[in-house]
């Protein structure tokens, strides 16, 4: 009897999470219905005009949506120069040893970092760095962001592609060594091709996280609303104007701002199931 | 011969190439840790922890005078704690459940589903989440409110809960069940006095993660808990949190140097809940 009881409350609790999920798309979409009535879906997707005005009142969410992915790839390819050296450090040149397990220890800390933190960082000792460099006058915008959003998301990367170089199988490596590879040879002709759809999906997952970095995005990214044109420019993410105008949004507006809101979700949960998928396949 | 050398010589290129960078990684947590303590400690004192954030007009003038601004983040302080103390007792009681449910039914359809679920609420954004605490709890209430910062943190917390248990479950022995129950324990009681006890290690550490990632976590507490400049013990008024008041600072010129010292005290409480998970989750290993 108790034990019916007990599994009941365990089935019970699974549903609740799925009536969380099914929540918050369901809160996120009538949410955004009236923006999306109102301007029409692709309207709303297409136009980069984002202007408050009272009298006028046109929302749209192109400018943010490019920023958020110019954002989000830029920080990919920034990161992997570092995160891949250090999954090649972790996972194939010192694995199992004591220093691997020291390096890959604080590559975790830097995920801990609270994202506000990176903002002032980024703020009080990267963006003079830009200005002095002469990047970029203000030292805000798309490639500041970027570079810190890149440092964010090393841990996520290497992390994870660092576990797949590990599990290639030995005897590959080894029947490579015998022919008189070096281990240069091994790496690129054996362990990369092998690890290689792993690291792509980490690569994703990785992205994932960058797409719906907030805070350090919205203290670098100089909050405009236009459409950034270049790297130099200016400009706001989905989640960054999130961030700034949801305080004092009514109406039409708080409507739009969760329109976006949603988008952000839908994204990121494409790109999670992608990587999640190649996993999947990964390991069997 | 000639060929051999230049790839020995390549191969060694290489390797001190990979070590650089990697190494190179390391360096922006020593200089970001660096960077607080050197700009942050003079803050740090007892008035830090007890009183509450300065006015931008007693900033104004303790800087003029060079002192060291005034007042703490006690309000910060206390509404964090409250915050994540109700999120985890939302949370963990339902996560750990959860992950029993999927670890003794790990292949149903049921439970890939709950999986998948899961996986999609761990990936959101934060900023999303702080949306959906929004609508769910501060519109219908109709006011900002800490137990709305409580639950955009509890969903955070949620899916983190499931996967640590879900895994550290899995690894248990399948003989300590088959053993409680060739004893005559009911199912119930195999779970709760044998299962969850011998997993306590591996729950614990997954709980203090999942305290740490929510615990710097500043946009969904922007959209929920607003951020309140008196000391608040009542869950259901707008609230405070290190991090909001880390925005505030930052936003207001007068407060800078309080920026850096509450910068440092959250981000050694949570490195420290970090490297504490980790050292729980390395000795239960062993055993």
């Amino acid at each position: 009897m108790r034990d019916k009881i007990f599994k009941r409350i365990l089935v019970g609790c699974c549903i609740l999470i799925l009536l969380v999920c099914a929540g918050m798309v369901y809160s996120l979409i009538s949410g955004s219905l009236s923006a999306f009535q109102h301007y029409g879906f692709f309207n709303f997707i297409c136009s980069s005009e984002w202007d408050p005005h009272p009298d006028r009142e046109v929302y749209g969410a192109l400018s943010f949506i490019v920023g958020t992915l110019l954002t989000s790839f830029l920080a990919l390819l920034f990161c992997i120069p570092f995160s891949l050296p250090v999954a090649l450090f972790t996972g194939a040149y010192f694995r199992g040893k004591k220093i691997a397990t020291f390096i890959s220890s604080i590559i975790d800390l830097l995920a801990g970092i609270p994202s506000i933190v990176y903002g002032l960082w980024g703020f009080y000792t990267f963006r003079p760095l830009i200005i002095e460099l002469g990047l970029n006058s203000q030292g805000f915008g798309i490639l500041t962001s970027s570079i810190i959003l890149a440092i964010m998301i090393i841990p996520y990367a290497s992390s994870l592609s660092g576990e797949f170089i590990s599990m290639v199988p030995n005897e590959l490596k080894e029947a490579a060594y015998s022919l008189g590879g070096t281990r240069l040879d091994v790496i690129r002709t054996v362990t990369l091709p092998n690890a290689g759809s792993g690291i792509f999906a980490s690569y994703i997952l990785a992205l994932g996280r960058a797409l719906g970095e907030t805070m350090a995005v919205t203290m670098l990214i100089g909050n405009t609303n236009n459409l950034p044109t270049s790297l130099s420019d200016t400009g706001n993410t989905m989640a960054s104007i999130i961030a700034n105008q949801f305080g004092e949004a009514d109406g039409l507006k708080l409507s739009s701002l969760i329109a976006i809101g949603l988008l952000l979700f839908g994204i990121t949960a494409i790109i999670n199931l992608i990587a999640k998928f190649i996993i999947k396949k990964f390991n069997g | 011969m000639n060929n051999l050398t230049y790839r020995t010589f390549k191969d060694k290129l290489f390797f001190y190439l990979i070590c650089t960078l990697a190494s190179l990684t390391v360096v922006p947590l020593f200089a970001i840790i660096w960077e607080l303590i050197q700009k942050g400690y003079k803050q740090i004192n007892w008035s830090f922890f007890t009183e509450t954030a300065p006015s931008t007009l007693d900033a104004m003038l303790a800087r003029s005078t060079g002192d060291i601004i005034p007042g703490g983040i006690a309000n910060g302080i206390l509404g964090t704690l409250l915050m994540v103390i109700i999120a985890a007792i939302i949370a963990i009681p339902t996560g750990i459940l959860v992950g029993i449910h999927l670890s003794e039914h790990p292949k149903t359809k049921f439970s890939n589903i709950t999986r998948f679920i899961t996986d999609l609420i761990q990936g959101s954004p934060s900023i999303v989440i702080g949306i959906i605490a929004y609508t769910w709890v501060v519109k219908p209430l109709g006011s900002y409110s800490a137990f709305a910062g409580s639950v955009s943190l509890a969903i955070m917390m949620l899916p983190l809960i499931v996967r640590s248990t879900e895994e550290t479950l899995k690894m248990l022995p399948g003989s300590l069940k088959e053993a409680g129950l060739a004893l005559g324990a009911s199912y119930t009681s195999v779970v709760l006095k044998i299962l969850l006890p011998s997993a306590f290690g591996g729950l614990f550490t997954g709980i203090l993660l999942a305290i740490s990632r929510v615990m710097g976590e500043t946009a969904p507490l922007m959209l929920t808990a607003l951020g309140s400049t008196a000391i608040n013990w009542d869950v259901l008024e707008p609230s405070s949190a290190v991090p909001l008041l880390i925005w505030e600072f930052y936003n207001d010129p007068n407060l800078i140097d309080m920026i850096w010292s509450s910068s440092l005290f959250l981000l050694l409480l949570v490195l420290t809940l970090n490297l504490i998970a980790k050292r729980i989750a390395r000795k239960w290993k062993i055993q």
